[in-house]
């Protein structure tokens, strides 16, 4: 029974958003008069999503900090960020694929972050992983603070390699293949050892990083390709379709590895964290025992692997890079690695992190944790998805030309062509930053 | 004063094309003569004025002319396959004998308004040489199974079939017109001096159909040489580059290493050669219908 119930319908609405409106000023009213700063975070697919839920806790220990997310498909995530610069509507802060980093700093876009890191009583650069804090430098300068780390080792089927007579994953090139060759004995023509798509290149640029000599040489003005390592690691790839351990096919054409490994289709993949989580809801529980992990072997021993992962970056145009770095400083906090773990299954990029029961009681992580401490970056310059790619293609060329009657001759010469091809094609793709490397040499004194 | 209003009531028009298709055009052509990238975006101090370099350079690439290679091969393979199975469903949908003919022709035109990337990825399932259902038919006939999207040499001829599948229901429905507007009456006169079916067709329908197949050949041409979706979805330009297109060359140096300056001259020569192609079949039909 109120007196609203005999008003026309008409009246009823004003006087309701009239009251609403009231409520909301008092509710300003009692917050009271501290102005609000909008922090603007960027993040990718899945990371966008979960961060949003880390948020809440940040702007409660920050009054007057709020901060908006907003989630990029990974698809488009690269193009958005360039078109933000040139459109000078950059984030404040934004999740940034650690391969990304050296270009969007040679746009100079980010702020350096030395000092801040400096004089953070949380984020402490000895604490994360060497290789990993690595790719956030370009230059010397700090731009980036690694949010998760991701990097690539062996997966592989326990009960097939038992089967052919080992209990214990590769140490080194040596006894991989030793191993794989007896397991190609063992499942024959149709199955395989190891995959190695041809239309990815991480494959074998992480046995590439495992050699002594950088990919690029002379502060990455120019390829460094045909040197000992390179034409070691190649000789190692080729060698694997040679004797058709690996089957001649791309990631595409395979549509679905984890089903494929648990088909048996082959052995050995090299892939990362995500594959723990999709293998686990993937293959059938009789088959969960027989998958494990391991650290990716070495020409002599345990192995270097890809630094991979996000970074987290402040833009150089931010007007907030205070409130900016202060959330770098919560979302760098061992305890919300712990839950961001929790959340997507990303492997934190600090030691402390890591430093815990759910860690300790998960084997499969447990090869990531050992491998962590052995990750390389690749070569901090623009161009170096490009030159990747452009060894995937002149790799993929050489694999589709050795057939199992090649000679170790043979070999050597395709390995040759390939790493002075690449060399040639990377010294060309080289040319500008040759070109702005020399101007800047030259207007300084 | 007719010519003031005319010219009024089409510059609304005019003015539309000039900003949004003319200027960027010439914009493109500008930047085609520049090494415009990734650092130019960043400061147009970056951006050198280089000539015909890129011009230069594209011609001494191998890529660009096995993607060109590929590209023609493409639209000489599939686009008469294309039109000849355009005709040949029009052809049978105009027949006499044909019931349901609205049914048949929704079937056969489906194909083309269905999105592109959606139907390329269950043709990858179609085409997977463990699983797929086309080896599967192969098998039944003894055939050993294609890699059909894996190897070098088949990946094309499987975009072909792919694209043929994809597209031939848009002309088929253009030559069902074409057909349509023939008069009875020359069939019947021709069946009366005792012409068969085949000599009806060769003198009758393929002549009184040579202005609509100038303008499919002219579309589908230009349209194949434009190829493009289907690699980008189903092959990613490979295994081993095989299925690279001219267009999706440009596409990678452009948009995926932001080369516009270089994209930009490929652009350019795509078009000079399309241009050609037109021109070309322009003159054949002209002097087809003088002889």
């Amino acid at each position: 029974m109120t007196h609203a119930a005999g008003l026309p319908r008409g009246t009823r609405m004003v006087m309701s958003v009239v009251v609403a409106v009231v409520v909301a000023l008092g509710a300003c009213g009692a917050c009271g008069d501290r102005r609000e700063t909008t922090v603007r975070l960027w993040a990718m697919g899945r990371e966008g999503e979960v961060v949003a839920q880390l948020v809440p806790e940040f702007e409660r220990s920050h009054p007057g900090v709020h901060v908006e997310v907003q989630q990029l498909p990974w698809t488009s995530a690269h193009e958005k960020l360039l078109t933000a610069y040139v459109g000078d509507a950059t984030p404040d802060i934004a999740q940034l694929g650690n391969t990304w980093l050296p270009e969007l700093a040679a746009l100079d876009a980010l702020a350096p972050l030395d000092t801040a890191v400096a004089a953070s009583t949380i984020v402490r650069s000895a604490d994360y992983f060497p290789g990993i804090w690595d790719t956030n430098q370009v230059e010397g300068v700090l731009y980036g603070v690694p949010w998760y780390v991701d990097t690539r080792l062996l997966f592989y089927r326990r009960d097939i390699l038992a089967a052919a007579g080992f209990t214990r994953p590769p140490g080194s090139w040596a006894e991989w293949l030793t191993q794989m060759r007896a397991i190609k004995a063992q499942v024959g023509r149709e199955r395989f050892a190891l995959l190695l798509p041809l239309d990815e290149f991480e494959q074998l640029l992480s046995l590439a990083l495992q050699g002594d000599d950088p990919l690029l040489r002379d502060h990455g003005q120019f390829g460094n390709f045909r040197t000992a390592g390179f034409r070691r690691a190649l000789t190692f790839y080729l060698q694997c379709f040679i004797e058709q351990l690996a089957p001649v096919t791309t990631q595409i054409q395979v549509a679905n590895v984890w089903d494929e490994l648990g088909r048996g289709y082959f052995t050995f993949f090299l892939h990362g964290p995500w594959s723990i989580g999709e293998l686990k809801r993937r293959l059938p529980a009789a088959l969960q025992a027989s998958w494990a992990t391991a650290p990716l072997p070495g020409p002599n021993g345990p192995g270097a692997a890809l630094a991979g992962g996000s970074s987290l970056v402040v833009f150089r145009r931010s007007a907030h890079p205070r409130e900016a770095w202060q959330l770098i400083e919560y979302l760098s906090a061992p305890e919300i690695q712990r839950q961001f773990y929790d959340l997507t299954g990303n492997l934190p990029p600090r030691r402390t992190s890591w430093d815990d029961a759910r860690f300790r009681s998960e084997a499969h992580v447990q090869a990531f944790r050992d491998q962590l401490e052995r990750v390389r970056r690749t070569p901090p310059v623009a161009e170096w998805e490009r030159i990747a790619t452009e060894m995937r293609v002149i790799s993929e060329r050489a694999a589709r030309r050795v057939s199992p009657t090649t000679t170790p001759a043979e070999l050597a010469a395709i390995v040759d062509a390939a790493a002075t091809e690449l060399d040639a094609h990377t010294d060309q793709l080289l040319e500008k930053r040759r070109w702005m490397l020399g101007r800047t040499a030259r207007s300084a004194p | 004063m007719t010519s003031r209003a005319a010219w009024t009531f089409v510059s609304p028009a005019l003015i539309a094309i000039a900003i949004f298709f003319v200027v960027p055009v010439i914009a493109a052509l500008g930047l085609s003569f520049t090494d415009f990238d990734i650092y130019g975006v960043a400061d147009r101090h970056n951006v050198r004025f280089i000539g015909f370099d890129n011009y230069r350079r594209l011609f001494a690439t191998p890529l660009f002319w096995s993607a060109l290679r590929n590209t023609v091969f493409f639209v000489a393979v599939g686009a008469p396959l294309s039109i000849a199975a355009s005709l040949g469903a029009a052809v049978l949908l105009d027949a006499r004998v044909v019931r349901a003919r609205g049914v048949f022709r929704t079937a056969l035109f489906a194909p083309v308004v269905t999105t592109v990337v959606a139907v390329a990825v269950i043709w990858r399932y179609i085409f997977h040489a463990r699983y797929g259902f086309l080896n599967y038919v192969l098998g039944w006939i003894g055939l050993h199974p294609i890699d059909w999207l894996g190897d070098p040499h088949w990946s094309m001829p499987a975009m072909i079939v792919f694209a043929v599948w994809k597209n031939f229901g848009y002309n088929m429905i253009i030559f069902v017109a074409g057909l349509q507007s023939i008069p009875a009456d020359l069939y019947e006169a021709a069946r009366i001096d005792g012409a068969g079916r085949l000599a009806q067709f060769r003198f009758i329908t393929v002549p009184a159909l040579a202005p609509t197949m100038l303008l499919v050949t002219i579309l589908t041409m230009v349209g194949y040489f434009q190829l493009f979706a289907e690699p980008y979805v189903m092959t990613r330009g490979g295994p081993a580059q095989s299925t690279t297109s001219v267009l999706y060359f440009m596409f990678e140096e452009g948009f995926k290493w932001w080369n516009l300056g270089y994209a930009s001259a490929i652009a350019f020569v795509l078009f000079a050669i399309m241009l050609g192609g037109t021109l070309l079949q322009l003159a054949l039909a002209r002097r087809w219908s003088r002889a």
